[in-house]
């Protein structure tokens, strides 16, 4: 394989500074022109365990990681637990260097920290290494930042030696360290930085040829997550109030929001457990305030019955649901999208919820606006749904994407003027559930607003608020509540949050959602570029679901992969559920070893599905269409 | 000019506005003590000085959780246990609410419990009264977490094998700063307590001793009642959190040998409130969020210029 792309991939331990200095890495990268994309890979733990960041280097944009990589810093584990081979976990202090020759592709580099790291200590090294070609860069990283004063300067050092052998200029990292490094830090790290660029040019023979790609942006770039995203469109949304509990991988937003809120004169919460988180979401929302929480899939769980409470008390609320891989605690860190049907159906009742499923940083803050609007309009909770991989994955996406006009509309909302002519019961009550509203929903007055009064209750209830049990109200109520739905599909319709790649008549299609996206893009590109005819669509919208809109692209096509990180195949449940038929044209490609898939094991599973060949890889499932 | 103008507007109110039209005839059972909260709450209401639409009374749910049914002002009827997180957000954004959240003995020491020690511990300024009647009324009498050991129910046939919970000392190490109990059969002191906790700035907790003659048919009446505050039985000082506990515990454990010990437990008046907290520290902006999605003059700040920087 040609590289016209560095995939360049920094291993040490957890708590070795890995998260920083990649980003730096990135975004040094994104500055002097290039597109980037992260991939991160990291225990639940907080010191030791092997970890590594990948970043994504290409002339055009990237939205996902590669196919294995091509340029491996191995900077060695400096907290490992046991440097045992015996041990239970396998000797962690090779880990870093170790681990990682599976991905790495045939005339790849190695760097590697000879301080920590003994390459003799691993079977076949130099027999691998010659085989695929491998040119191997030793070097005392760790006695280098030693002798500069800190040994966690061993990553500087690494990020100038990988400069030097990638053709990289210093200039935009040394901004970056200055933008962040108080003065007695930032002298050594420029000057490691300079000296390891200079040795690693001087003391070696540079017989590789992979190097970074060249770029220029036609516009102001940023770089940044899904959860800075989320974030981001709930303040330019209008909401100040955020109350959580910390759970990975949702606490990113939790922070993002918690950090930036006071700025704004925002309030955020850290409270007793989610249950409380939502509760408190829901009674800030109940008096005025634009709100959220949110959770990963445990936490979330907690929030089920508040949940049910915001539908039936028609409290506007956006909660986020940030999936990691579970059933329980599972792979606390590891990606996966198996809580869908947790999100739409969890809480007891006939439910009325939003939920949109963002697949890049564009959409998330796109999306998070929306359901902001959407809850606040109809008065009804909307989801966020999203993963580990969408939350932290860090790209550049233009700057003025986020240059937009913040929407704090309260939505649905009565003003004291108003009230005055507004119906009343005979005590003065404000008529807050009217049955004949429009689109569903009357206006709700606020606790302290001048004759507004009405008691809002978890229990069937009437016009008033009254707790009332008739068996017409309950129709009538319910049909109101559930008739809200009609409404936000037709306003959802104008959003147009599903995304499409691929000949609009191509013969067969694919299917995906949420962080999948962009690995499914590159997918869908490379078969039609090697003669296949494919086309993808990314859906958002899970509820209201575009039922319309995939039976159109399901008529379209042959046959159709669902693509999904998840065992079950829940997005192709779903489909098949609102659509009531299809269940002959799809098929699953179903990933959920706590890895997002490579954009080759989609090319393969598309393969697979066409010519019912097996699949290569171990660790993806190929599951047929009904009656196949 | 406020978007809530029935805030602070009145000052003077008449008890018969807070006896909703739509509902006004309770349907607790006869000689329930539910009625004395209702009764108590409404009589206090002239003297607090507040009118129903500045007063947002949050409940849980069981017998105790249809007070708002009967009591005229803004009300959230919550799910179970879970009243003092809704009521104490919705103070924190709009602060001039005079915030109110009750429930049963259940609700709020059983599956509330950890809210009520978290709520307790932030001094929210709310007040939150318990209807302690020692039992599950609602679900049709079962044991709750302050029923006494030994306490025979159709869920504990053998009788309960658990000591119960101590609410008062409970809130008290938890860190309320008004801790009261009062009983049904008590109105006028009844009254003068929740009035009190009304008035304090910090979190005020009344443990309402409601008897259930329905489900509780052995339990006393809480009467005779004793006032600590005023028998020459007992003489502690309110505002020593040491004594108050010693007093807590006597009372405690009176009142499973019959004796029904009432009045002030805790004041400390000096503790700051969580909403000045949070403000001292810069976490809470001075004017109440709620008016600023009606200030047309206002500003609203963008992640693009405000945050965006720092990602480029
Ligand atoms: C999550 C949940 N669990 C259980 C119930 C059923 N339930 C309703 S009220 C109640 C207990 C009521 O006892 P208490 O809180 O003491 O109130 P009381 O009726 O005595 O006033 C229970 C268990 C419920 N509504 N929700
Ligand atoms: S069951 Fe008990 S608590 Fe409930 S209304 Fe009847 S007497 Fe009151
Ligand atoms: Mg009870």
């Amino acid at each position: 394989m040609t590289d016209d792309e560095l995939i360049w991939r920094i291993a040490g331990g957890s708590g070795d500074g890995i998260a920083s200095t990649s980003q730096n890495f990135a975004k040094a990268l994104m500055r002097s022109g290039r597109h980037v994309f992260t991939h991160r890979h990291y225990p639940s733990r907080i010191r030791g365990g092997h970890t590594y960041t990948e970043v994504r280097v290409s002339e055009t944009p990237v939205r996902a990681r590669g196919d294995g990589f091509n340029f491996l810093l191995a900077l060695g584990d400096s907290f490992a637990r046991n440097p045992s081979e015996n041990a239970y976990y396998g000797n962690e202090e090779l880990k870093p260097l170790e681990e990682n020759l599976d991905e790495l592709r045939e005339g790849g580099v190695i760097v590697y920290d000879t301080g920590l790291l003994d390459a003799s200590e691993i079977d076949d090294f130099e027999e691998r290494a010659e085989e695929n070609d491998w040119h191997v860069y030793p070097m005392d990283l760790r006695n280098m930042a030693r002798d500069f004063g800190r040994e966690v300067m061993r990553n500087t050092a690494g990020v100038g030696v990988t400069a030097a052998l990638t053709g990289m200029d210093l200039n935009h990292i040394e901004d970056l360290m200055g933008e962040a490094m108080p003065d007695e830090i930032l002298e050594p790290n420029v000057e490691i930085l300079h000296h390891a660029y200079e040795r690693a040019q001087e003391e070696f023979d540079h017989t590789h040829d992979v190097a970074v790609p060249g770029g220029e942006h036609d516009e102001e770039q940023a770089l940044l997550s899904g959860s800075d995203a989320i974030a981001y469109g709930a303040l330019d949304a209008g909401c100040r109030f955020i109350a959580g509990y910390p759970m990975t991988p949702w606490t990113e937003v939790f922070t993002i929001m918690s950090q930036n809120l006071p700025e704004v004169g925002g309030i955020s919460e850290q409270v007793e457990d989610e249950i409380a988180a939502a509760a408190l979401a829901i009674g800030a929302s109940h008096a005025g305030v634009k709100s959220m929480s949110g959770s990963s899939g445990g936490g979330f769980a907690l929030m089920s019955e508040p949940l049910g409470l915001a539908e039936m008390s028609e409290t506007p609320v956006v909660l986020v649901e940030a999936m990691r891989a579970g059933p329980s605690t599972g792979l606390p860190t590891k990606p996966e999208q198996a809580d869908l049907e947790h999100v739409l159906y969890t809480s007891q009742g006939d439910s009325t919820r939003v939920v949109l499923a963002p697949g890049t940083p564009e959409e998330a803050y796109d999306q998070t606006r929306q359901a902001f609007r959407l809850a606040y309009e109809y008065q009804l909770p909307a989801i966020v749904l999203y993963d580990q991989k969408l939350g932290g994955e860090m790209t550049n996406v233009p700057a003025s994407h986020f240059d937009r006009e913040p929407n704090p509309d309260p939505g649905s909302v009565i003003t004291e003027a108003e009230l005055e002519d507004a119906p009343h019961d005979a005590t003065g009550k404000y008529q807050r559930f009217q049955y004949d509203a429009e689109k569903g929903v009357t206006p709700r007055s606020l606790p302290g607003q001048k004759d507004g009064r009405f008691l809002v209750t978890g229990n069937e209830h009437h016009q008033s608020g009254h707790i009332d049990e008739d068996p017409e109200n309950r129709v009538l109520q319910m049909d109101r509540r559930l008739g809200k739905f009609d409404h936000i599909s037709a306003d959802l319709e104008e959003e147009d949050n599903q995304t499409y790649f691929g000949p609009e008549d191509a013969e067969y299609g694919m299917i995906t959602f949420g962080s999948q996206q962009g690995t499914v893009k590159e997918a869908v590109d490379r078969l039609n570029d090697d003669g296949h005819s494919v086309r993808a669509v990314s859906i958002s919208d899970m509820a209201p679901f575009p039922t319309a809109e995939l039976a159109e692209f399901l008529d379209g096509v042959e046959e159709a992969v669902v693509v999904e990180m998840n065992a079950s195949g829940q997005l192709r449940g779903l489909a098949q559920k609102e659509l009531g038929r299809y269940g002959e044209k799809m098929s699953s490609l179903l990933k959920y070893d706590g890895e997002p898939f490579r954009p080759d094991e989609v090319v393969e599973g598309f393969k697979a599905s066409i010519d019912g060949e097996d699949l290569p890889g171990q660790n993806t499932k190929y599951v047929p269409a009904a009656g196949d | 000019m406020s978007a809530f103008s029935a805030i602070g507007e009145r000052g003077e109110v008449e008890r018969e506005e807070f006896t909703p039209g739509m509902e006004p005839q309770p349907t607790w059972c006869p000689g329930c003590g539910d009625f004395g909260v209702l009764k108590a709450l409404k009589q206090a209401m002239p003297e607090v000085g507040r009118s129903p639409d500045e007063v947002l009374l949050c409940t849980g749910i069981g017998c105790s959780g249809k007070l708002n049914s009967y009591f005229e002002s803004y009300g959230f009827h919550t799910i179970h246990g879970r009243s003092l997180p809704i009521a104490r957000a919705a103070k924190l954004a709009n602060p001039g609410l005079e915030v109110v959240a009750a429930g049963g003995d259940g609700d709020g020491y059983g599956i509330g419990g950890n809210h009520f020690v978290h709520t307790a511990r932030e001094n929210h300024d709310m007040t939150y009264i318990v209807f302690n009647n020692e039992i599950f009324g609602l679900t049709k009498g079962q044991t709750s977490p302050t029923s006494p050991k030994g306490h025979k129910s159709k869920t504990q046939p053998h009788g309960s094998a658990k000591s119960p919970i101590q609410p008062l000392s409970l809130s008290l190490t938890s860190g309320a700063s008004y801790v009261a109990r009062t009983a049904a059969v008590n109105p006028n002191q009844a009254k003068e307590i929740i009035v009190e906790a009304m008035e304090h700035d910090g979190f005020a907790h009344i443990d309402f001793l409601t008897q259930c003659p329905t489900w509780n048919k052995d339990a006393r009446q809480y009467v005779p009642y004793i006032d600590v505050n005023e028998s020459d039985d007992y003489d502690f000082d309110t505002t020593d959190r040491s004594e108050a506990s010693e007093m807590m515990q006597k009372t405690e454990e009176a009142l499973y040998e019959g004796e029904v010990l009432t009045g002030r437990f805790y004041v400390d008046s000096d503790r700051p409130s969580y909403g000045q907290e949070k403000r001292a520290i810069g976490e809470m902006p001075e004017e109440p969020l709620a008016e600023r999605y009606f200030d047309e003059e206002y500003d609203w700040e963008r992640s693009h210029d405000l945050f965006l920087d720092k990602h480029k």
